[in-house]
């Protein structure tokens, strides 16, 4: 382990990996995250003592480190975690932000929350009790999110004296399981996050792993890719026009380029118009490039005057989405208020907010066996479930699975704002649809 | 036409990389758009501390050629650094911006606010923030926090609705998704956005490294007139220090935050330049808050209970 001021002598060199947790009650997901926090050196000394003193006047012996994530009030007199709080940590290679997540399952809304914008979920597991149902749920969410990576991580082996055995079945039972969901990496990698087996150190206990530690997998697996090779869409979301002495005529589309690369001279269409150009230019935060790719914000000037305002989207003419008013969905409830068949909502979907209405609740997922419910007329809180939603002006919606960013939607309740459903476009769980041959026509395959 | 890329990532596998530093600045950027298109009236608050110039550079290259679309908001506690007030009255000028100033003083002045036995006056800046916002009408009010600095700052959102009294509940918080904001609110109510969430204190020193940013001269070593007070170095001056009992003495110091002069502490440090700042915050063992903010520590959930009553 390097120590922090080797950590920052390279800081230039550091790329970005957004992570969630998940895992039950008493997984031990808060000690891992301590573990974590603790042995890359990233909890300071004023944060240890604070914990500590609370804990000594709790009458704890040793320093309870859930107090360190645990930050509301609410939280620590219940000694639960309620809502998603976000770490930050740094090794020599890579900068970390983790969405630390709660394992109730009534939070099931804060999993998908965290795993929303994860490169990587891990998913912890007692070796001791082996996947049970809260594991399913969590890797059914990890998924429908389609966070790219999944870690396993098989806790708590000091009580199962180091078997390798235990480990094996558990990592083969999850990893089948997950894969049939559309899983496309998963590592499994045997811990013991209270002795600090394989978290940051590898283990003296277990030769029979080969494999790496989880904070040296972290550190490696690849990021960004998907975002680059997918076809370039650029959500238009502000006109910078400055009508200045010095810019008389400058017109620029800010946004920030959702997925693929954009080229100075490539022909674009823009949607919902239709109508094409080419782009004359690309300014990346005040400098002028002839190529940017996402996730970066940038500006993009047009070789033609056409009329495009926020909302609207610019996608080569190569290979522009296709736009819709009929969106079909998989979303997750994340209100209190139910959202029923019939419901008047507002949907946003990148920079695009459009009037719309609930046509159709086809089926509600049952996460503990991912049986469906047909027309359950509405979808409660935690609730997953598929959608039928007419929308008012058409939209450029690619499929969720094809892209993260321009698949993704949000139901919000036109009366009082609240974000009532996260939505992704199109079907649910890939490998099934690509592999199961009586896929039905709704795509519908849980 | 230029060559492709400023801050191409190197020795990473993918051809399109980019820095950690990049991908935060792009986020931010990003923030300070949806703001821009869908807010009416938002509102920069600023106090010349080092996370709101950060701010104002992120804003005036996120609208470039163009200028920032916003205003920007002082509270003035009446205890702030000259240096700082200064810094703050140049940018405003450089930039042709235009500035609301909330003042404490004349809220104690007018006998709306009484002065603490303690004469702290960070947690007096709540009602006259509030009150700036509900007059001036301001919908979206960024701020400077970050999720790094305090375990109730982890659990902000980027966007986080405030009821018609500016309160923050974090129980009843709105799910925050992918890079979809959610920043509808009922006329009174206002939303708090923070750009820079996602940022640590290293981050944001290393981007004013990176982009050459100016900042007020008290966050670099110099030598200066200070007393202890509860284990914290604070400058002496009129605001109401040193005491009967607490000796006044040189030192060299530097400050890691700007706040209020009655609880904002310095540090003992021969920083002079930004590369010897980075260094030190690197091997610093002390969080910035912990090291030099005396409000933190009032309890165990200072941070949560000032910003349920409409703190930043």
């Amino acid at each position: 382990m390097t120590s922090t001021t080797e950590q920052f002598a390279d800081v230039s060199a550091t790329t970005l990996l957004r992570f969630a947790t998940a895992g039950s009650v008493d997984d031990g997901k808060s000690t891992l995250v301590g573990r974590l926090l603790h042995d890359s050196k990233s909890v300071l000394t004023d944060q240890l003592e604070a914990v500590e003193a609370v804990s000594a006047q709790r009458g704890q012996d040793t320093p309870d480190l859930a107090l360190l994530t645990d930050g509301l009030r609410a939280e620590r007199e219940q000694g639960i975690t309620i809502d998603v709080a976000y770490r930050y940590f740094a090794t020599a290679r890579r900068r970390f932000i983790l969405a630390d997540t709660p394992g109730h399952v009534q939070y099931t809304r804060n999993m998908v929350t965290g795993a929303s914008t994860a490169d990587l979920a891990v998913v912890l597991v007692d070796a001791r009790n082996g996947v049970i149902e809260q594991t399913r749920r969590h890797a059914a969410v990890a998924a429908l999110l389609r966070v790219p990576h999944v870690v396993l991580a098989v806790n708590k082996m000091d009580l199962v004296d180091y078997e390798e055995s235990v480990f094996a079945s558990i990592a083969e039972e999850f990893t089948a399981y997950a894969s049939d969901l559309g899983v496309p990496e998963i590592t499994a990698i045997p811990i013991s996050a209270l002795a600090g087996d394989n978290v940051v150190e590898p283990s003296a206990h277990m030769d029979w792993y080969g494999g790496p530690t989880v904070l040296e997998h972290l550190e490696t697996v690849p990021v960004s890719h998907d975002l680059t090779t997918c076809p370039a869409r650029f959500p238009v979301q502000y006109v910078i026009r400055p009508q200045t002495a010095e810019h008389p005529d400058y017109r620029g589309y800010a946004g920030q380029i959702a997925s693929g690369v954009l080229r100075v001279g490539e022909p674009v269409t823009v949607l919902p118009s239709g109508r094409t150009s080419v782009i004359a230019g690309i300014d990346a935060l005040g400098e002028s490039v002839d190529i940017a790719w996402a996730p970066q914000s940038v500006t993009v000037r047009l070789a033609d005057d056409i009329d495009i305002s926020r909302g609207d989207l610019i996608a080569p003419s190569a290979n522009p989405p296709a736009t819709t008013q009929d969106v079909v969905a998989t979303v997750c409830h994340v209100a209190d208020q139910p959202l029923a068949v019939g419901a008047r909502v507002l949907l946003k979907h990148t920079t695009r907010t459009v009037k719309a209405i609930v046509k159709e609740i086809p089926s509600r997922l049952t996460l503990d066996d991912l049986s469906q419910h047909p027309n359950p007329g509405q979808l409660v809180a935690n609730d997953i479930g598929r959608v039928v939603v007419r929308t008012a002006e058409p939209l450029a919606l690619d499929a969720y699975a094809d892209s993260r960013r321009t698949g993704s939607f949000l139901l919000i309740d036109p009366a009082d704002g609240t974000t009532l459903a996260a939505g992704m476009a199109g079907e649910s769980f890939a490998s099934q649809a690509r592999t199961t041959v009586q896929a039905d026509d709704e795509g519908w395959d849980f | 036409m230029t060559a492709t890329v400023a801050h191409v990532h190197e020795g990473t596998d993918a051809p399109y990389a980019l820095s950690h530093l990049d991908a935060l600045e792009s986020e931010a950027v990003h923030i300070f758009r949806e703001v821009a298109g869908e807010f009416e009236k938002p509102v920069i608050l600023f106090s010349g501390g080092k996370d709101s110039i950060v701010m104002l550079h992120l804003a005036l290259k996120a609208f470039a050629p163009a200028p920032v679309p916003f205003t920007l908001l002082h509270v003035d506690t009446g205890h702030n650094f000259p240096e700082v007030l200064d810094y703050r009255d140049r940018a405003v000028a450089q930039h042709n911006l235009r500035l609301h100033v909330a003042s404490v003083q004349e809220y104690i002045d007018a006998g709306k606010l009484r002065e603490r036995p303690d004469g702290v006056r960070n947690p007096l800046q709540t009602v006259p923030l509030t009150e700036a916002i509900q007059q001036l009408k301001f919908d979206a009010v960024f701020g400077g926090g970050r999720r790094d600095e305090e375990k109730a700052r982890a659990k902000e959102r980027v966007f986080s609705l405030r009821d018609e009294f500016s309160q923050w509940d974090p129980r009843r918080q709105r799910p925050e998704l992918w890079q979809l904001y959610n920043g509808r609110h009922a006329p009174g109510e206002h939303v708090r956005v923070f750009p820079l969430s996602n940022w640590t204190e290293l981050d944001v020193w290393q981007y004013i490294a990176r982009e050459g940013i100016e900042l007020p001269e008290i966050y670099f070593a110099h030598e200066r007139e200070v007393f202890q007070r509860n284990g914290m170095w604070l400058t002496a001056g009129e605001w109401g220090g040193p005491k009967e009992g607490e000796t006044p003495q040189k030192r060299l110091i530097r400050y890691r935050t700007v706040g209020d002069m009655s609880c904002t502490g310095a540090v003992d440090s021969d920083a002079t330049t930004l590369d010897a700042v980075i260094t030190e915050i690197a091997a610093s063992r002390l969080t910035e808050r912990g090291a030099t903010r005396a409000d933190d520590k009032m309890s165990e959930a200072a941070m949560e209970d000032r910003k349920r009553e409409g703190y930043f």
